[in-house]
């Protein structure tokens, strides 16, 4: 445990002595508010709630989770200090979680710099609070599954752009699986059963009752499984050098 | 501190195969390095030293045979076998964007040093390398010398009792070269030492004992004075004779020196 926060904490540093954290910051917070309040029409609404806020989550996180974590282990291989992290007295295990740690921190501090959206709904109306608090989770856990997925591709290859792709390919898969364009278009041919089959591997379908307030377990387990699958994977894929 | 024991080798190389697909990069290798040894890895560019060293230090999992450091085997008991190692890689890889003091105590911080040992720790290896001018620079903007030296300090941080080096003086000019042998003899006093190279004087300079290995197997091992003088003949001769595998060979044979 030690050692994963020792790696934890270096990782986090070379986010913030890099221009990357700071250009993310801004970017990140840039399009939650254009999404929130242009594109998500939150005034329009007159609604106190973060549905125009959180509901462009999916979406946002498609490309944005993918370029914070790119660089975890692609850029060591490429600089060939996975070789020195690997010979350090740690286990796999212990550097994955630490580097996933730190993105997820990361992510997480992203997130709550978010805030001002949540203080807006509450000055201009009364909202349910444990609603935006239970949006808060859905959403922090979604940018870990997206993120345990970057983590996967970007310990297959040593190019970031490659890791970067990969991933925002399959957390794509995440959405659309339960996107309602794609499943009306399978309704066509395809039988009720498998369509709730394909769309229970979608990461909206279980984002969704976190943003109406609702934490259930079911919901809990899909977003730490996938994350728990995907660091699972990536131990397997470092372990084969 | 530790105890000087004379026991068990403190590196042991059991018969070690390391396959990659159909190609054998190192084919039934087998020797030992015991405390107050400085070994020198010689052989051709591609000849298996590097893979050789990954797995001693346990990057590498050997396709088959044991390897065995400080008693532990590194396949059973990495951890163990990993604390009693310090490694400089090839290229002396380091996260470029810390600061050399930064990098330091990060290493030692995964050694489990804390607190006053890991200032005592970083202070000896800075005067050890001659780091104290650049301790605050970040490593991207080190010359290679310091860069290098930057990461055999990294290596040397916990006092390990076995030093596995890949081409320690790679990219060094005549000084730099000079100041490293010196510390590896020095360090090879009281440590198994193993270190490759290509360059056939630092054999003389620096090794108690010389292996020289050739596509993946042991050609040649002992003391430089009973492989044979000229050195750098000797080498060529073994190495570039293609007799494992029969193909022809141009005479220098990838031999450099």
């Amino acid at each position: 445990m030690r050692s994963a926060w020792v790696i934890a904490k270096r990782e986090l540093g070379s986010y913030f002595t890099s221009p990357i954290a700071y250009i993310f910051l801004v970017i990140f917070l840039l399009l939650t508010g254009f999404f929130t309040f242009t594109a998500g029409q939150f005034f329009e609404r007159g609604e106190a709630a973060l549905g125009a806020f959180f509901g462009w989550h999916p979406w946002l996180y498609l490309v944005l989770v993918p370029a914070a974590g790119m660089r975890l282990w692609a850029e060591e291989r490429r600089a060939g200090t996975l070789e020195l992290l690997m010979t350090m007295p740690v286990t796999a295990w212990q550097a994955i979680a630490g580097k996933f740690l730190a993105s997820w921190i990361f992510l997480a501090i992203a997130l709550a710099l978010t805030f001002p959206v949540a203080l807006t709904v509450n000055i201009l109306g009364s909202p349910d609070n444990g609603m935006i608090l239970a949006g808060y989770l859905g959403s922090l856990l979604l940018a870990g599954a997206y993120l345990a997925i970057t983590c996967l591709t970007s310990a297959m290859t040593r190019n970031q752009v490659v890791a970067f792709i990969l991933s925002v390919v399959a957390c794509l898969f995440l959405i659309l699986a339960g996107f309602s364009p794609v499943t009306d278009l399978m309704a066509r041919w395809a039988s009720p059963a498998l369509i709730d089959t394909v769309a229970a591997f979608s990461a909206v379908t279980h984002f969704d009752g976190f943003q109406k307030g609702v934490i259930d377990l079911r919901d809990l387990a899909f977003f730490l499984s996938v994350i728990g699958f995907a660091l699972f994977a990536t131990n397997v894929v470092l372990r084969d050098r | 501190m530790r105890p000087r024991k004379l026991g068990p080798r403190m590196i042991r190389i059991d018969n070690v195969v390391k396959t990659f697909g159909a190609k054998r990069a190192v084919d039934g290798i087998s020797f030992s390095v015991e405390r107050g040894e400085v070994v020198g890895f010689l052989g051709p560019n591609g000849s298996g030293k590097s893979t050789t060293m990954r797995m001693i230090t346990g990057y590498y999992a050997p396709s088959d045979g044991r390897i065995s450091v400080g008693g532990h085997d590194v396949v059973e008991s990495p951890l163990a076998a990993k604390r009693l190692i310090g490694y400089l890689p090839e290229n002396a890889a380091a996260y470029a964007d810390m600061t050399v003091h930064g990098f330091l105590a990060f290493a030692a911080a995964l050694r489990g040093l804390a607190g006053e040992a890991k200032k005592r720790a970083i202070a000896r290896v800075v005067e050890r390398c001659f780091l104290s001018s650049v301790l605050h620079q970040s490593i991207d903007t080190l010359s290679k010398g310091y860069r290098h030296r930057t990461c055999l300090a990294q290596a040397l941080i916990h006092d390990p009792e076995v030093l596995v080096l890949d081409e320690p003086t790679d990219g060094l000019d005549p000084n730099q070269k000079h100041e490293v042998r010196n510390l590896i003899r020095e360090l090879g006093k009281s440590k198994a030492v193993v270190f490759s190279t290509h360059i056939l004087e630092e054999v003389d300079a620096a090794c108690t004992r010389a292996i020289i290995i050739d596509r993946g197997r042991v050609v040649a091992q002992g003391t430089p004075d009973e492989l044979g003088r000229p050195l750098d003949e000797v080498f060529r001769r073994i190495t570039s004779t293609d007799t494992f595998f029969g193909g022809p060979d141009t005479p220098a044979g990838g031999a450099r020196s």
